[in-house]
């Protein structure tokens, strides 16, 4: 909040300019204020909150000893679930999204398909948490419909009940992947609909005017040209799901991956004392999302310079 | 000019952020009946307030009462905040978190510090309540004498309320025989059906089951290590659900076998009505049984102090503690109850009477607990 405040006495002096336009530029700028400081109170200070808490002890005195939890195997496991979980669903959700706007690419583009595929994937990409864990509870759960049609037609012990010997696939971390494609793959598609839509008609008009395949086009010109956008995308879902909470902690109640670690740290009656903790595992969080959000604000920049 | 209004919409914002942040701190004040909330607050027992009447009266007065983490389904804490109100209907019970434990209190305590909104009084576990005894205010209800010496702290910051048994529950109609010692559930009946109350690393109500499981493998109290190795054994044989189990899992038939207080189990079995599984039995194992009191406890910031005392008075009367012992949870007086008469002769027939002695750990035994399933646990079911 400081840093908003103190940011609009500088942009007027600088509106109290000569120019017209940097007059303007300064009206923009408060504009963004309440944004700011929106994004000030509610983003910034609880997330520097939440980091600088790990390292304090429960007394509130200053300490590094909480940074051990991250070579603690658990929580190194729960990273790499975490990891894990992410990349699958980050990789089949780009690939199937990926797929999904290639073959709308072949209708018309303010047709009714298209305009319906993409206002399903809008809706669809925020459904997630303890609505999407009940849906798949509800399908795929122990007592789901098409576990028990799966039962009733005599499969007893069917992947569905019976994973890796652990039980039901839908309460185990491999289980989450198959609830969060349900996200992933529209929000692919919401992401990388405006690059495929970028791909100019001239480029394989020039294509075949210098003797060129629908496949050399492919390799040659569309993919180069989109791969930017695509891993781009893939690095969007993979925060996407990294950060997700809700669905799986209304699915699994042991460990898994690291949100359900910050869970348990914060509100453990058993192992006491170890609050703080969190705010460790919070920065491993942090650290893991800032380098995301580089690399996808690199590739962005890359992918943009052909949708000018 | 439209500069100026994008200006004074971002004062405003500002301003009602500012406002908001304020709200929270200034719900204080004197109350009408007599006794200022500073003195309600430092009130160790209802003479303080001249007599019950004049508690009643500035409890009347607060009108409100935080409670937290009392889910309606545990020990009948749906009937016991119905029949406050019924019997104070000018205060308006305000239940925040139901599903919450007992570090999820005392963080709602610290954080919502001098807010209307803080809870007045705790439903909490010994470990966590022995971190945070600088956060209750001492308090002895009218009927002290009754809650057994060992049940309560000398000065009143503490009392035991009520005590389950670690119980297996079970759907009669997928599990045929009920199962006669813990080692049963490792058979092929009880293939993926076997759940606990969360993560024991977090879940006191987990990590008991664990505790049991420990001292029906030759563990005990101060070792229970066996119990990790039960669960261990458990989850190779395909047994373990990883769900968190609650009456609606148990009602559609999602957990058939949990392993949880006996107060729940009975709860959501027959006892619960029609929001309960008529088939869902409750055996407590022969051998070494586990208990666990609960406190209660009241914050040393409530928001209503003399609500949160009149509280404390309500829920050791022998109407709330007979609604304990309903749910199956033996109440902190049953014993005086007993000998006065008080006890719903009906209820504890049925209940029957609590085991002559039930391992309870300590806080100590707890933490070493806690410290071990921390390191442990991840990989014994992993």
């Amino acid at each position: 909040m400081t840093t908003a405040v103190a940011s609009a006495p500088a942009a007027t002096t600088r509106g109290a300019g000569t120019s017209t336009r940097s007059r303007r530029r300064s009206a923009v700028w408060v504009g963004l204020l309440p944004f700011l400081a929106y994004v000030v109170i509610f983003l910034a200070v609880p997330a520097v909150l939440a980091v600088a808490s790990g390292f304090f002890d429960s007394t509130g005195v200053f300490t590094f000893a909480n940074l051990k939890a991250l070579t603690s195997p658990q929580i190194l496991n729960q990273f790499l679930a975490s990891f894990g979980v992410s990349l699958v669903t980050a990789v089949i959700g780009a690939v199937v999204g990926a797929i999904i706007c290639f073959a709308l690419m072949g209708t018309k583009p303010d047709g009714v398909l298209r305009t319906v595929v993409d206002s399903a994937s809008s809706v669809l990409a925020q459904f997630g948490g303890v609505m999407l864990a009940f849906a798949f509870i509800a399908l795929i759960g122990t007592q789901g419909l098409l576990t028990q049609t799966l039962v009733h037609a005599g499969w007893a012990q069917n992947p569905l009940n019976h994973f890796g010997n652990n039980g039901t696939l839908l309460y185990q971390v491999p289980g989450l992947v198959i609830p969060y494609l349900y996200f992933q793959v529209p929000l692919m598609v919401l992401t990388f609909m405006p690059a495929m839509e970028g791909l100019k008609a001239t480029w394989g008009e020039a294509n075949a005017t210098l003797g060129g395949t629908r496949f050399t086009y492919w390799t040659r010109i569309a993919m180069p040209i989109l791969a930017p956008a695509f891993f781009g995308s893939v690095i969007l879902l993979f925060a996407n799901s990294f950060s997700s909470y809700a669905t799986a902690a209304a699915l699994i109640s042991q460990g898994g991956i690291i949100p359900l670690a910050i869970k348990q740290a914060t509100s453990s009656e058993t192992v006491i004392g170890i609050a703080n903790v969190a705010g460790v595992l919070a920065l491993g969080m942090v650290i893991v999302m800032v380098i995301l959000m580089s690399a996808y604000g690199l590739l962005q920049r890359r992918a943009a310079r052909w949708q000018r | 000019m439209k500069k100026r209004l994008l200006v004074g919409t971002a004062v405003l914002a500002v301003a009602a952020f500012a406002l908001t942040a304020c709200a929270g701190t200034a719900g204080s004040g004197s109350s009408a009946s007599g006794i200022s909330k500073a003195d309600a607050a430092k009130a160790t027992s209802a003479t303080d307030f001249g007599g019950i009447d004049g508690l009643v009266a500035a409890a009347n007065a607060e009108g409100q009462l935080n409670v937290i983490t009392l889910p309606p389904s545990w020990a009948n804490y749906g009937a016991i905040i119905a029949g406050f109100e019924k019997k104070y209907p000018k205060i308006t019970i305000n239940s925040a978190n139901p599903d919450g434990s007992s570090a999820d209190e005392v963080s709602a305590a610290k954080a919502q510090k001098g807010q209307d909104t803080a809870p007045d009084v705790f439903d909490i576990g010994t470990a966590v309540l022995q971190q945070n005894l600088d956060l209750v205010a001492p308090y002895k209800v009218a009927n002290w004498a009754d809650i057994p010496d060992d049940f309560k702290d000398a000065k009143g910051a503490w009392y035991y309320d009520y005590s389950g048994l670690m119980s297996i529950g079970y759907d009669s109609k997928v599990i045929k025989t009920a199962p006669k010692s813990i080692d049963d559930l490792l058979g092929s009946a009880y293939q993926g059906k076997v759940a606990i109350k969360g993560d024991p690393t977090q879940a006191n109500e987990a990590a008991s089951a664990v505790y049991l499981a420990a001292l029906q493998s030759k563990g005990t109290a101060d070792n229970i290590q066996p119990g990790i190795d039960f669960f261990s054994k458990l989850k190779k044989a395909g047994n373990f659900l990883a769900v968190t189990p609650t009456e609606a899992t148990v009602v559609s038939g999602e957990t058939p076998v949990v392993l949880q207080w006996s107060y729940n189990n009975l709860a959501w079995g027959a006892a619960g009505g029609t929001s309960g599984n008529p088939d869902y039995k409750t055996v407590i194992l022969p051998g070494t049984a586990l208990g666990s009191y609960y406190n209660q406890a009241i914050n040393v910031d409530a928001p209503h102090p003399a609500a949160a005392r009149l509280w404390e008075e309500y829920i050791y009367s022998p109407e709330a503690q007979n609604l304990y012992l309903a749910a199956g949870a033996y109440p902190a007086t049953l014993q005086a109850m007993i000998a006065a008469k008080t006890v719903d002769q009906k209820t504890l027939t049925t209940v029957g009477e609590p085991p002559k002695d039930f391992v309870q750990l300590t806080a100590a035994q707890a933490t070493t607990a806690g410290t071990l399933l921390s390191s442990k646990w991840a990989a014994a079911i992993g």
